[in-house]
């Protein structure tokens, strides 16, 4: 009773104070946690390639060799596998991310958009390795009955390109890896590529509009030359998530490790190296050497990502510079 | 002058036409794969997938031991990763600002976002793995938390940014501290957007299946030990798709159809309470 009323709400105030440091606190370290984490990938990744990264140095990178019985690994293969992939995956994803963004943004009446814009970005919710159930079951015997002969007559004979085209028509291989990882991306370029139309300011569209512009015209030298560099970072991410996809691209790429001209012979990706191999490595060397691959991997998409980021950021601040 | 006007016209049509063309290519695939789950996977369901466990190579028996391990991976996964994401995107939202720390912070998320999950399966076979010395259902769940991190982070950042600060300064003025504010009154106003985030984040990585394969691994019995290796849905589907064996395949479909099905059902229910959450503001 003869506790004073400022008493009271001084111990009170004290302690909310001391539970908004803590809180504060909390959320901070969390946030930290992010950085850790990277950090930690990196540090991990290093301390278990370390034995392959002195056994073979720089020459890692470009060595063709993988060989568990002699101990001598070299990253080209998969490192080749991997790009050329995920380039038949942009050749794919890009012109068609392009068209349905435009469709989304120009062409489509609104009542149309959304639910095409949720279907298309359903794409993006099949988990991967349904993706790769599909592909070896069902995709590749179209592939080999129908496409890849038909690509073999057609191009097969003709010069510099013919080369793509060789060999027995197995339905796996880089080909079929590329053409699923391209429908796998098509949702992140697109639905970026969207966005970033979208936030074309309206009145010069409508000036082009205006002055007798037609949709093709307002989105060829309006929209593009105002996103492009939105569009591009769009592009890049969707490179990011293709040269790190796994399970789609190991069920059907065929994982043998040769690199060759052909599109059709089967190959390796730095991912369906690992997702087959580190589980049954014969030796520190072997998995050493496997950690080395995803190093590899994770630098690559780190720098890939980051130029995307980058590329959005800057869309980002000039747009908000502007308004 | 007409036919320059009839060029452009045609230049119009057919790209057009092109963007039309592009959404049928689209949407031909998602139809294509989504056919093939559904008649495949229904040809495949039987009550023995739900009370048998996997079965020996060229045997019948069910996916119980893979369903459960599945739920018991992704739900420990969800109890590790959706408080310390609300957290680090409250700490983006409301505390870090424009700061260096937390332009950095949100830089790395974005990019962790995206980072194949093959590496982070590495990552927690070094850090857990190998330190227990053996596969174990823990070092999966905590495999699929760092996954499913980034996109709590994300998108409980964006939504509480969505919150109008006249609340918050409503809140403040009466005399609330800071952290009473946000935990009562910001976190309502954005909780259905929250929780979308958590909901894509689970269905985000009800699927993977790369980082359990160096974590988890499989286990062909029926294990609820967290400190053994555990069978999860997405590692026997790859086992069992990858076999000669075609009892094996079917039971790769089953699975497939059902993981597709959770997927996308929780996918749409996130969406239906995102845009709620949208209309709210």
């Amino acid at each position: 009773m003869n506790m004073g009323g400022s008493h009271i709400s001084d111990s009170i105030s004290a302690r909310q104070r001391l539970m908004d440091r803590f809180f504060q606190a909390l959320t901070t370290g969390s946030a930290w946690l992010v950085l850790v984490i990277l950090a930690g990938i990196i540090v991990s990744l290093f301390v278990g390639g370390w034995q392959a990264l002195v056994a073979f140095g720089p020459k890692f990178l470009v060595t063709d060799e993988w060989n568990p019985v002699t101990e001598r690994f070299g990253a080209l293969v998969p490192i080749y596998g991997t790009l050329i992939s995920s380039l038949i995956a942009l050749l794919i994803a890009v012109p068609m991310s392009f068209g349905i963004a435009i469709f989304l943004t120009e062409v489509a009446p609104d009542w149309m958009r959304r639910p095409i814009g949720t279907a298309i970005e359903l794409l993006a919710a099949i988990p991967s390795i349904i993706y790769g159930m599909w592909g070896l079951f069902v995709f590749a015997p179209v592939m080999s009955q129908h496409v890849q002969p038909w690509l073999q007559t057609r191009f097969g004979d003709t010069p510099l390109i013919g080369a793509l085209f060789q060999g027995a028509p197995l339905g796996i291989g880089m080909l079929p890896a590329g053409i699923i990882l391209g429908i796998m991306i098509i949702p992140y370029i697109t639905a970026l590529m969207r966005d970033v139309f979208l936030t074309t300011p309206k009145f010069l569209k409508e000036s082009a509009y205006g002055v007798g512009a037609t949709h093709w015209e307002v989105v060829w030298n309006v929209v593009l030359p105002y996103t492009r560099v939105g569009a591009v970072g769009g592009i890049f991410l969707g490179l990011g998530r293709a040269l790190g996809e796994t399970m789609a691209v190991t069920f059907v790429i065929g994982n043998t490790h040769r690199m060759s001209a052909s599109l059709f012979e089967p190959g390796n990706s730095i991912a369906s190296t690992l997702a087959n191999e580190f589980n049954e490595a014969v030796g520190d060397m072997h998995t050493s050497a496997l950690i080395a691959l995803g190093l590899v991997l994770f630098m690559i998409t780190f720098i890939v990502l980051a130029l995307a980021k980058l590329l959005l950021l800057g869309l980002e601040s000039r747009d908000s510079a502007k308004s | 002058m007409g036919l320059r006007y009839f060029r452009r016209r045609s230049v119009n049509i057919v790209s057009l036409t092109g963007s039309l063309l592009a959404t049928i290519f689209g949407l031909f695939w998602l139809f294509w794969i989504l056919w093939t789950t559904v008649s495949y996977g229904i040809a495949a369901l039987d009550w023995n997938l739900f009370h048998q466990n996997t079965p020996a190579p060229g045997g019948i028996g069910g996916l119980a031991n893979a369903i459960v391990g599945s739920l018991i991976m992704v739900g420990l996964a969800t109890v590790i990763g959706t408080p310390v994401g609300i957290l680090a995107g409250t700490y983006l939202a409301e505390y870090g600002g424009r700061s260096w720390v937390a332009g950095t912070i949100r830089f790395i998320n974005d990019i962790l976002l995206s980072a194949p999950s093959i590496i982070i399966g590495l990552f927690v076979y070094e850090l857990v793995v190998v330190s227990m010395g053996h596969f174990s259902a823990l070092a999966g769940a905590i495999a699929l938390a760092i996954i499913m991190l980034p996109v709590v982070i994300r998108t409980t950042e964006e939504m509480l940014r969505l919150v109008p600060n006249t609340l918050r300064e409503a809140t403040l003025a009466l005399g609330a501290p800071r952290w009473k504010m946000i935990s009562l009154v910001a976190y309502r106003a954005a909780l259905s957007g929250i929780l979308t985030g958590v909901l894509l984040a689970i269905a985000r990585i009800a699927g993977e299946t790369a980082p359990l394969l160096f974590t988890a691994l499989s286990n062909q019995f029926w294990s609820t030990d967290l400190m053994q290796p555990m069978a999860n849905l997405p590692v026997v589907i790859f086992q069992f798709a990858m076999s000669p064996y075609s009892e094996w395949h079917t039971l790769a479909w089953a699975g497939s159809l059902l993981i597709t099905l959770s997927v996308l059902i929780l996918s749409i229910v996130a969406r239906a309470l995102l845009s709620k959450a949208q209309m709210d503001h």
